[in-house]
């Protein structure tokens, strides 16, 4: 921390210090040294006790969730990651968001294949262990389900971050850039659209203009240092960083080259945003910049006035986040926050500010800013573009009440 | 000028040569990794079907009465007897003119613009339980039926690779294919924004009980 902003926190420290925090709670036997406890009297387990490990029991709560009333089956179905106890811009490879459509397939990477064919010279077919041997490329984006925030279209609804926001995560990947491996093939002149499939049940399929293929598309094979899991396309799939979740086939299997889109199923009976007039905008993959407080949330109430430090996520599909605001009066009056390195192209992006609560209502909102001057917009504005039945893209400002005991609520604005 | 042009263009081919024997793959195949597929691999993996002009469709054929005994084998358990859904199966049938309604039934008849991709995506991803199990002749007698469920072909109707792109389906011309977004772009204000006592809370989820818990093990409550 630097002089100037340590003497700025001072004087915010000083005046939270005037009103007077909570008195300690007397407790001699912990005040009076010595003050063990039974874990410091005693030998713990040894290195292979756990030989993956996993977090302390008393985290066991910090899970995968899922809504069982939004879906028919848990194979076509989400869960959503617990962004309310997360820390950083990293989601732990357990903790990322799922989506299936025809449930987690069980896939053995020694029988996987990837076919590449079409308008190219040489079609290929790639086992596992070719692909492995391209030149690898390591980068960290975020993917987000379109359908994030779907809920909160017409009217608040989940009062809770993880259920409102969870379908959002972040890791690093690694595998071989597409452009690599589309080059190895041989790119007919005549090709325009890339067809990419998956290998689970659904045999989900998208089509992609060649120019995002060829720009900073990954077929990856580990996520956050490890193999991808099952749950994120083990062994192979494909990351198109800061376009729609949807477009990320798992368990990718096949990439056709084409003159023209394929209108799949996932493409025009869903991920198109209807809009008032009855006109659908489909090829609507961009996700556009979005922001969300994510201490205070519902999850994370207030624990009495006092100096807190609001902290949120910010990301965007056109690249970098430039900017965050914070209000904490329902968007009369806002205050920069400060963004947290690494600010990455098109990956989550952390920003907190301090704040002494000083026990009044407060409403706690955040507005991101992206490097292309794109402005994260309210409801209201929202809707005015595309009423409110659009299931997707709902990338509008969100609004935390917090009442005068610490607890926390979503609510919409007017 | 031209000498310096004379030394350089000889350097640049050796940087090149080098750049695609070790970097980049800029001829195909210069990795050499993989086996070229052969045109029979290619035919048992090739299964698309473009939805605008049935480009990739098989060889075929089926009626509307075969396809109501397929469909009451394998999908009329999620889907309903007649495309109207069980629990939170999708319909497949009705919402007609209900799009600009505050709650719209997206269908195949409503809804979908092509029919071909009703063909690819049974055959990709239907019946849940075994996808991609179902003849060539089961999906296109599939999708005679429902399309006959949705009042877009008569009873006598016969799915195949030339019929199914002639089919007009009812909400063909009202997707626009390109993003106009960004469509909303406010500018940034920092203060006195709003008047505060315009400030109102329009909406809440505190009492809606629609929430399943977030701490604790998994919550299986059902709707309300």
């Amino acid at each position: 921390m630097g002089r100037r902003s340590f003497l700025g926190l001072g004087a915010v420290l000083t005046g939270s210090l005037a009103l007077g925090g909570k008195p300690a709670i007397a407790n001699p036997a912990q005040e009076s040294p010595p003050a063990d406890a039974p874990w410091s009297q005693s030998i713990g387990a040894g290195v292979v006790d756990r030989p993956y490990g996993r977090p302390a029991d008393t985290e066991a709560s910090v899970i995968r969730r899922n809504v069982p009333w939004l879906t028919a089956s848990a194979e076509s179905s989400v869960s959503f990651s617990p962004l309310q106890d997360l820390h950083g811009i990293i989601t732990p490879n357990g903790l990322f968001f799922e989506r299936h459509h025809a449930g987690r397939p069980d896939v053995d990477p020694a029988q996987h294949k990837l076919m590449i064919h079409g308008l190219v010279e040489r079609p290929l077919l790639l086992t596992m262990k070719d692909i492995m041997r391209f030149p690898s490329v390591s980068r960290i984006h975020f993917i987000e389900c379109p359908a994030n925030g779907g809920m909160n279209w017409r009217a608040a609804q989940m009062n809770s971050l993880q259920f409102s926001h969870g379908m959002v995560s972040c890791a690093e990947w690694t595998g071989v850039r597409l452009s690599t491996l589309l080059e190895e093939t041989g790119i007919k002149k005549q090709a325009k659209w890339a067809m990419v499939e998956g290998a689970d049940g659904a045999h989900m399929n998208r089509s992609l203009p060649l120019d995002k293929c060829l720009d900073d598309c990954l077929v990856v094979y580990a996520q956050n240092g490890e193999a991808l899991r099952p749950e994120q396309g083990y062994p192979l799939r494909l990351v198109v960083p800061g376009w729609e979740g949807n477009v990320n086939i798992k368990w990718l299997r096949r990439i056709k080259l084409g003159e023209k889109p394929w209108h799949s199923r996932e493409e025009t009976s869903k991920y198109t945003d209807l809009m008032p007039d009855g006109t659908s905008r489909g090829f609507t993959w961009l996700i556009d910049a979005k922001s969300v407080v994510t201490f205070p949330c519902p999850e994370k109430p207030l624990d009495g006035p006092g100096l807190y430090e609001i902290r949120g996520l910010a990301w965007t599909g056109n690249g970098r986040v430039k900017r965050v605001d914070v209000s904490v009066d329902g968007g009369v009056n806002w205050q920069t926050a400060r963004l947290h390195e690494p600010v990455l192209s098109k990956a989550l992006t952390r920003f907190s500010l301090p704040w002494r609560w000083d026990g009044r209502p407060a409403l706690v909102a955040s507005r991101v800013i992206d490097e292309t001057g794109y402005v994260q917009p309210t409801i209201a504005q929202l809707r005015a573009q595309r009423g409110s039945n659009s299931v997707y893209h709902n990338n509008s400002i969100q609004t935390w009440q917090v009442k005068p005991d610490g607890s926390v609520f979503n609510v919409q604005l007017a | 000028m031209y000498s310096s042009r004379k030394i350089c263009l000889p350097i640049a081919a050796i940087l090149l040569a080098f750049a695609g024997s070790l970097a980049g793959a800029t001829e195909p195949g210069s990795f050499g990794y993989g086996s070229v597929a052969t045109p029979a691999q290619i035919a048992g993996w090739d299964i698309d079907v473009r939805g605008e002009d049935g480009t990739g469709l098989p060889p075929g054929k089926g009626t509307v009465d075969r396809g109501a005994e397929v469909y009451a084998e394998q999908c009329a358990a999620c889907h309903g007897t007649f495309g109207e859904g069980e629990g939170r199966y999708p319909k497949l049938a009705g919402g007609v003119g209900s799009l600009r309604d505050e709650r719209p039934e997206p269908t195949v008849g409503s809804y979908w613009p092509f029919a071909p991709t009703l063909w690819d995506y049974i055959n990709r991803a239907m019946p849940m339980q075994a996808p991609h199990t179902l003849s060539a002749d089961e999906v296109y007698a599939l999708t005679a039926y429902i399309l006959n469920l949705n009042d877009l072909v008569p009873n006598e109707f016969v799915a195949d690779r030339d019929s199914l792109p002639k089919v007009k389906m009812r909400n063909r011309d009202n997707f626009v294919w390109t993003d106009p977004r960004p469509d909303t772009m406010a500018k940034p204000c920092m203060n006195d924004c709003v008047n505060a006592a315009d400030v109102r809370i329009s909406s809440t989820a505190e009492g809606r009980n629609l929430t399943p818990r977030t701490t604790g093990p998994l919550d299986t409550m059902q709707p309300k």
